[in-house]
C-alpha cells in the first residue's frame, strides 16, 4: 500500500568496472539484496532490505561494493524528523511495538568522553610498563571486613569465595538464542586464555560449552532457563539478572520459532515454544525477597560461588544497588543505558534508564558513605568502546567492566543494529546454521584475545603515565579524572573536578 | 604430503577460493584482469559444491598411487617424486581427458590441456587456501594414504 | 592561595629520625644536625619534628599541641577542650626569635585526661574518643589546629627550614628516645604551618617524602571508617591508614606495613602456600589501602619505628645501626654526620619494612 511507503535506509553501490560477477555477494547476503541477472551471470543490485552491515563489502575480491546512505529528502523539520515519520508508518501497518538490536544509537550525552586522565610529571614519576611489573589483575567477591593473623605471614581469616581475573574486562551476559553457539563458544575460549570470566546469559548452558565452565558467569534469570544444581556448580559466579541497561523493567520473549532442539535442550523448555522471560522475578517483588534468593543459590553452590545481582541503571541506582549488597550479594553489576541488547522495544531502550557513568559514580560513593564499599565488588557495563573508558570506570569506582559490544564488533559485527531480526549475516546474532557457521571460534576466539591483550596493555600504559602500578590504586581514584565542559551537577554526581582545578 | 582438506561444517559457500585459484593460474597474477579480461579465461581448479547450507570445495588429492597417471596415454600427467604433487605437463598433453574419465574424486577439469590443482606449485601455501575467509580448507600433512 | 585542607598539595621532602632501642635519652640537637644537612631538599615552606618520650612528668596526659590563628579561635578551641579534658596544664610553648621565621600562629599546648563522664556518654572507647575530639576541633573550629595530641610525645612544626624550626621551639632542650624530622618541598602550596610535618594523631606520627599517585583511592578507602581527610596531604592519608589497621583492625605493625606495601603479585604466586594465602588475602582485603607511587616513610609511636619504602623503591631511605641506636634518613650522608661509623648501613628496600621496635617500653611504664 503506497501510503505505507517507508524509503530504503542504504544503497548498494557496485562498481561495474570492479565486479567479476563472482556471486560471492550474492550468496552472503542474508537480505538478499544481490542477485544474478536474467542471464544467470551478470549480478546485480537492489537495495530494499540492505542493513549496512557490510558483509558483501567486505568479502568481495575486487572492492568493487560500497554501501551510501540513501537520502529521500522530507520537509526539514526539526520536530518531526524522518526517523519518527517512518516509525509512525511503520505503527500504523503492523499495530506493533517496534523493535531494535544494540544499544540505543540516540545522542546522549557520553560522559567518558567529557573525562580526561592524568599524569605524572616531575613530582612523581610515571613509570614505564614495559620495564616494571603492572598489575591489573583483579579479585571479584565479597571481603571480610578486615584481615586476621596468627603473626605476619599467616592468615586465620576465613575468606568467602573469591574469583581472581587476569583483566578487570569480563564479557556481558549474552544468551545462546541471542547469540550463536559459536559466537558464545569464541567469547569462552577467549575468556579462558585471557583468565577472566565470559557470561553464558540466561538461555541455559549448552553441553559445548561444558570445558568452559570454570570461566563461567552462569544467569539466573526471570525465566529461570536452564537452571539447575549442575549448572550453578559448575560456574564461577552466579548472577541473579533483574535488569538490562537496554531494556529496564522489561522481560524478554524468545518466539518459539526460534526455540530449536538444542535451544530447547539448554533453556530447559519445550521444542517450539515460546520462551518467555517475565518482567519481574516473580519471586521477587523485594528486597527481602532478593535476600531469599540469594541464600538459596548460596545453598545451592554450599557457598562455593559469589552471587552477583545484575541491575540497570536507573534513577535511584544507588540505593538499589546499596540495598543488594545488604541482601547477601557479593558482586553488584549495573548495566548503563547504552547498553547493547539482542532485542528490546524501542521507546525503552531510547529512553529509559540513565547513564552508566553517573551510575557508577553514585552507587560507588553511596557505598562508601555507607562503609561497605571495600566488602563488595561493583561491576559497571554498558557500552565501553575502549581502554580508556575502562579506566575512567575504574576511576569512577568499578571494581571490573562487563563489555560485549567490542568483542562483538572484534568478531564481525558492523553495529547494524538489527540483532532482532536473526539474519545477521556474521553469525553472530543468529541461529540459522548457514550463517552461525560463518563464525568460526578458532579464528574468532583469537581477535577478541588480541583485543583484549591489547586493551590490556593501554590501560598498563595509561596507568604507568599516572605513576600507578597496580590496578588497586587506581579504583575509585576519582583525582586522576577531571570533566570537561560539565556542569557543576554532573561533576559533583561524578565526584570529580574540572579540567583546571 | 602437505594436502589440502575442505571442512565442510566452515565452507561458506562464498567461493572466493574459485577467485583467487584463477587468479593464481592465471597470467597476469591480477584479480581484475584474471577474472575479467584474459584470453583464455583462467580455470579455477577448485569447485564449490552445494549450497548456502551445506557445500565444500574440492579439488584434486593427489593420490599416493594416481589413476589419472596410469591412465595418461601422453606421460603428460606425472607425479612428482619429491613434492608428490600430481600435475600435467602442457606441452605434452593432447586433451584426450582419459584422466578427467578415470578420477574418482572428479577432481580434473576441461580444457585444451587437461586442468587441475597444482597445490600453486612454488607457494608455501595455496591460493585457495591463503585466501579462505573463515579457514574452511587448511593445508596440513595429515599422513596416510588417501583412498 | 588555597592552602591544605582546601586543596590537595602534594610535595616532596627530605626525612630523618632516631631511635634508641633501650630507651635512652638523645637530645634534640642530634636530629636538628641530620636534618639539617639535607637543607636542598626543602624550600622554606615547612619543617617539623617528633619527638617520643620529652614530658616524662605528664606521661599519662594527652599533650595536646595547638596553632591558633586569632583569639576567637584559641578561646572556642579551649571551651570545647575544657569541656571533652580535664586539663592540668595550659601554656604557650616556648619558642625563641629566628630570623626566618615569623607571622606565626600562637602556640599553645595543655596536658590533660578525657573528661570520663563524656567519654562514656559518647559510647567510645579512650582513643576513639580522642581521636574524634582531634578531628572535631580540625574540621570544625575555623583557626584552631591540634598537630599533636598524644601521651608524651610532642610534635614541633612550622613553615621555615627544618633547622630554623628546631631553633625556634628550643629543641635542644628536649631529650626523647625517638626522634623523626621532616624537612618540606612543597609544589603548591604558600605554606601554612599546619600542613608542615610531622603529622600525629595520638601516639602516631608519620613523616614522608614522596608523592603518593593513589591518593584518592586511599582517601576514599579511609573514609569510609570516619576519617576526614581535611589536610589532603599524602601524610595524613597514610596516618590514618595506619592508624585505623592498627587501632580498628589490631593488626600488628608489621601486618600494617605489609597492607600498604604488599608485594607484586608475580612475587605472590611464587610463595609458598601460607604466605600466598596471606599475601592474596591481604591484597584482596586492603585493595584500597595499597600506597602506590615514590613514597619513604617514617612512622614513629610509642612502640617503636617503622620505615617503609614504595615497592618500586622511587625514593631514598637508607638506614644505619649502631649500639642499641638506629637511624634513618633520605640521604647516607645525613645519618654520617651524626654516626660517622655505623656498624651496619643500608638502603632500605621497597615492599620489605624495617620495623625497629622499643624494647624497654614495659620497664619505662613501671
Amino acid at each position: 500500500m503506497s501510503v505505507n511507503y517507508i524509503p530504503r535506509r542504504f544503497t548498494v553501490v557496485r562498481d561495474k568496472e570492479l565486479c567479476i560477477n563472482c556471486g560471492c555477494c550474492v550468496r552472503q547476503c542474508s537480505n538478499e539484496c544481490h542477485c544474478f541477472a536474467d542471464d544467470r551471470k551478470t549480478v546485480i543490485s537492489h537495495s530494499a532490505d540492505c542493513v549496512a552491515c557490510h558483509r558483501c563489502v567486505d568479502l568481495c575480491p575486487t572492492g568493487a561494493l560500497r554501501i551510501e546512505k540513501y537520502v529521500c529528502d522530507y520537509r526539514e523539520n526539526a520536530n518531526w524528523t524522518p526517523q519518527y515519520q517512518q516509525e509512525i508508518c511503520r505503527q500504523a501497518q503492523t499495530g506493533g511495538v517496534l523493535l531494535s538490536g544494540m544499544g540505543t544509537p540516540k545522542d546522549y550525552p557520553v560522559y567518558w568522553d567529557k573525562i580526561l586522565l592524568n599524569a605524572s610529571q616531575v613530582t612523581n614519576p610515571s613509570i614505564d610498563p614495559l620495564r616494571e611489573p603492572m598489575e591489573i589483575r583483579t579479585i571479584l567477591g565479597r571481603k571480610p571486613e578486615k584481615l586476621t593473623v596468627e603473626k605476619k605471614g599467616k592468615s586465620t581469616v576465613e575468606m568467602p569465595p573469591q574469583v581472581i581475573l587476569e583483566t578487570p574486562i569480563m564479557f556481558s551476559a549474552m544468551s545462546f538464542g541471542s547469540i550463536s553457539l559459536n559466537a558464545q563458544k569464541s567469547l569462552a575460549m577467549a575468556a579462558k586464555e585471557l583468565g577472566t570470566l565470559f557470561n553464558i546469559g540466561e538461555g541455559g548452558l549448552h553441553p559445548d560449552l561444558q570445558p568452559f565452565t570454570d570461566r563461567s558467569i552462569v544467569q539466573v534469570a526471570s525465566g529461570r532457563f536452564g537452571v539447575h544444581s549442575d549448572y550453578l556448580n559448575n560456574s564461577k559466579i552466579v548472577e541473579i539478572k533483574i535488569g538490562q541497561g537496554a531494556k529496564p523493567g522489561i522481560g524478554g520473549h524468545l518466539p518459539g520459532e526460534k526455540v530449536s532442539v538444542e535451544v530447547s535442550n539448554a533453556r530447559m523448555i519445550p521444542e517450539g515454544s515460546d520462551a518467555i522471560s517475565p518482567a519481574p522475578h516473580h519471586d521477587i517483588y523485594s528486597i527481602e525477597d532478593l535476600r531469599q534468593l540469594i541464600w538459596a543459590i548460596k545453598q545451592a553452590t554450599n557457598n562455593k560461588k559469589p552471587v552477583c545481582v545484575k541491575i540497570a541503571a536507573v534513577h535511584n541506582v544507588a540505593a538499589i544497588v546499596s540495598g543488594c549488597a545488604r541482601a547477601g550479594a557479593d558482586i553488584v553489576a549495573i548495566d548503563g543505558f547504552r547498553g547493547g541488547t539482542g532485542a528490546a522495544p524501542t521507546r525503552i531502550r531510547d529512553n529509559v534508564g540513565i547513564p552508566i557513568e553517573l551510575a557508577l559514580a553514585s552507587a560507588d560513593q553511596r557505598l562508601r558513605d555507607e562503609g561497605t564499599r571495600s566488602q563488595i565488588s561493583l561491576v559497571a557495563a554498558g557500552s565501553f568502546r575502549c581502554s580508556a573508558d575502562i579506566v575512567k570506570a575504574i576511576a569512577l569506582g568499578a571494581d571490573a567492566c562487563y563489555c560485549a559490544s567490542a568483542p562483538l564488533i572484534a568478531m564481525g559485527c558492523h553495529m547494524c543494529a538489527t540483532c532482532n531480526t536473526g539474519k545477521c549475516n556474521w553469525g553472530i546474532a543468529t541461529q540459522r546454521p548457514e550463517l552461525t557457521k560463518r563464525l568460526n571460534p578458532d579464528i574468532m576466539y583469537k581477535r577478541v584475545v588480541n583485543l583484549i591483550t591489547a586493551w590490556n596493555h593501554e590501560i598498563k600504559e595509561i596507568m604507568g603515565g599516572m605513576g600507578i602500578n597496580s590496578v588497586d590504586s587506581l579504583r575509585g581514584n576519582r583525582l586522576m579524572l577531571r570533566g570537561i565542559g560539565l556542569s557543576e551537577k554532573e561533576l559533583e554526581i561524578l565526584g570529580i573536578k574540572h579540567a583546571g582545578e | 604430503m602437505k594436502r589440502i582438506y575442505a571442512i565442510e561444517e566452515l565452507c561458506l559457500n562464498c567461493r572466493l577460493c574459485e577467485v583467487h585459484c584463477k587468479t593464481a593460474h592465471s597470467l597476469s597474477k591480477d584479480v581484475f584482469k584474471a577474472n575479467k579480461y584474459e584470453e583464455p579465461t583462467p580455470e579455477s581448479r577448485v569447485t564449490v559444491y552445494g549450497n548456502n547450507f551445506a557445500s565444500a570445495a574440492l579439488n584434486c588429492r593427489h593420490c599416493d598411487d594416481p589413476k589419472c597417471v596410469k591412465a595418461c596415454i601422453t606421460g603428460a600427467m606425472t607425479k612428482d617424486k619429491t613434492t608428490g604433487i600430481v600435475y600435467v605437463n602442457e606441452n605434452k598433453c593432447i586433451g584426450c581427458m582419459t584422466c578427467l574419465a578415470v578420477c574418482p574424486y572428479g577432481c580434473i577439469k576441461q580444457g585444451k590441456a587437461a586442468v587441475k590443482c597444482d597445490l600453486c606449485r612454488n607457494e608455501n601455501e595455496p591460493a585457495c587456501v591463503k585466501n579462505c575467509p573463515n579457514h574452511a580448507l587448511i593445508y596440513v600433512d595429515k599422513g596416510g594414504e588417501e583412498k | 592561595m588555597l592552602k591544605e585542607g582546601q586543596v590537595r598539595i602534594p610535595s616532596g621532602c627530605a626525612i630523618a629520625a632516631i631511635i634508641d632501642r633501650k630507651g635512652g635519652m638523645i637530645n634534640g640537637s642530634e636530629i636538628i644536625k641530620s636534618i639539617a644537612l639535607m637543607h636542598d631538599r626543602s624550600n622554606g615552606l615547612g619543617g617539623g619534628f617528633a619527638a617520643y618520650g620529652i614530658y616524662p612528668e605528664h606521661r599519662d596526659e594527652y599533650a595536646f599541641h595547638i596553632f591558633y590563628e586569632n583569639a576567637q579561635a584559641h578561646q572556642n578551641c579551649e571551651e570545647f577542650l575544657f569541656k571533652h579534658f580535664n586539663i592540668d596544664v595550659a601554656e604557650r610553648i616556648p619558642t625563641k626569635k629566628v630570623d626566618s621565621i615569623s607571622n606565626g600562629p600562637d602556640i599553645w599546648r595543655y596536658f590533660g585526661r578525657v573528661n570520663r563522664v563524656r567519654m562514656k556518654n559518647s559510647r567510645l572507647d579512650e582513643s576513639e574518643y580522642v581521636v574524634q575530639c582531634v578531628t572535631k576541633v580540625n574540621a570544625a573550629y575555623d583557626g584552631a589546629y591540634i598537630f599533636s595530641s598524644g601521651k608524651n610525645i610532642g610534635c614541633f612544626k612550622a613553615v621555615g627550614y627544618p633547622e630554623d624550626v628546631g631553633e625556634f621551639y628550643m629543641l635542644d632542650r628536649y631529650n626523647a628516645y625517638l626522634w623523626t624530622a621532616h624537612g618540606r618541598f612543597p609544589t603548591n602550596t604558600p605554606g601554612w604551618w599546619g600542613g608542615a610535618h610531622p603529622f600525629n594523631i595520638l601516639d602516631w606520627s608519620i613523616v614522608h617524602n614522596g608523592e603518593i599517585s593513589s591518593y584518592d583511592t586511599n582517601r576514599r578507602y579511609i573514609e569510609q571508617f570516619g576519617y576526614k581527610c581535611t589536610m589532603q596531604t599524602d601524610t595524613e592519608v597514610i596516618t590514618y591508614l595506619f592508624d585505623h589497621l592498627i587501632r580498628h583492625h589490631n593488626l600488628p605493625v608489621n601486618v600494617a606495613a605489609d597492607v600498604l606495601t604488599a608485594p607484586e603479585w608475580a612475587e605472590i604466586d611464587r610463595m609458598d602456600s601460607d604466605k600466598k594465602e596471606y599475601f592474596t588475602n591481604l591484597r584482596a582485603i586492603y585493595s584500597g589501602a595499597l600506597v602506590n607511587g615514590p613514597f619513604s616513610v617514617i612512622l614513629g609511636s610509642n612502640k617503636g619505628l617503622l620505615a617503609i619504602n614504595d615497592r618500586l623503591k622511587l625514593r631514598s631511605l637508607t638506614a644505619a645501626t649502631k649500639g642499641s641506636r638506629a637511624y634513618f634518613a633520605s640521604e647516607e650522608s645525613a645519618i654520617r654526620i651524626i654516626c660517622p661509623d655505623p656498624e651496619k648501613l643500608w638502603s632500605v628496600s621497597g615492599a620489605e619494612p624495617v620495623f625497629v621496635p622499643l624494647e624497654l617500653n614495659e620497664e619505662e611504664d613501671v
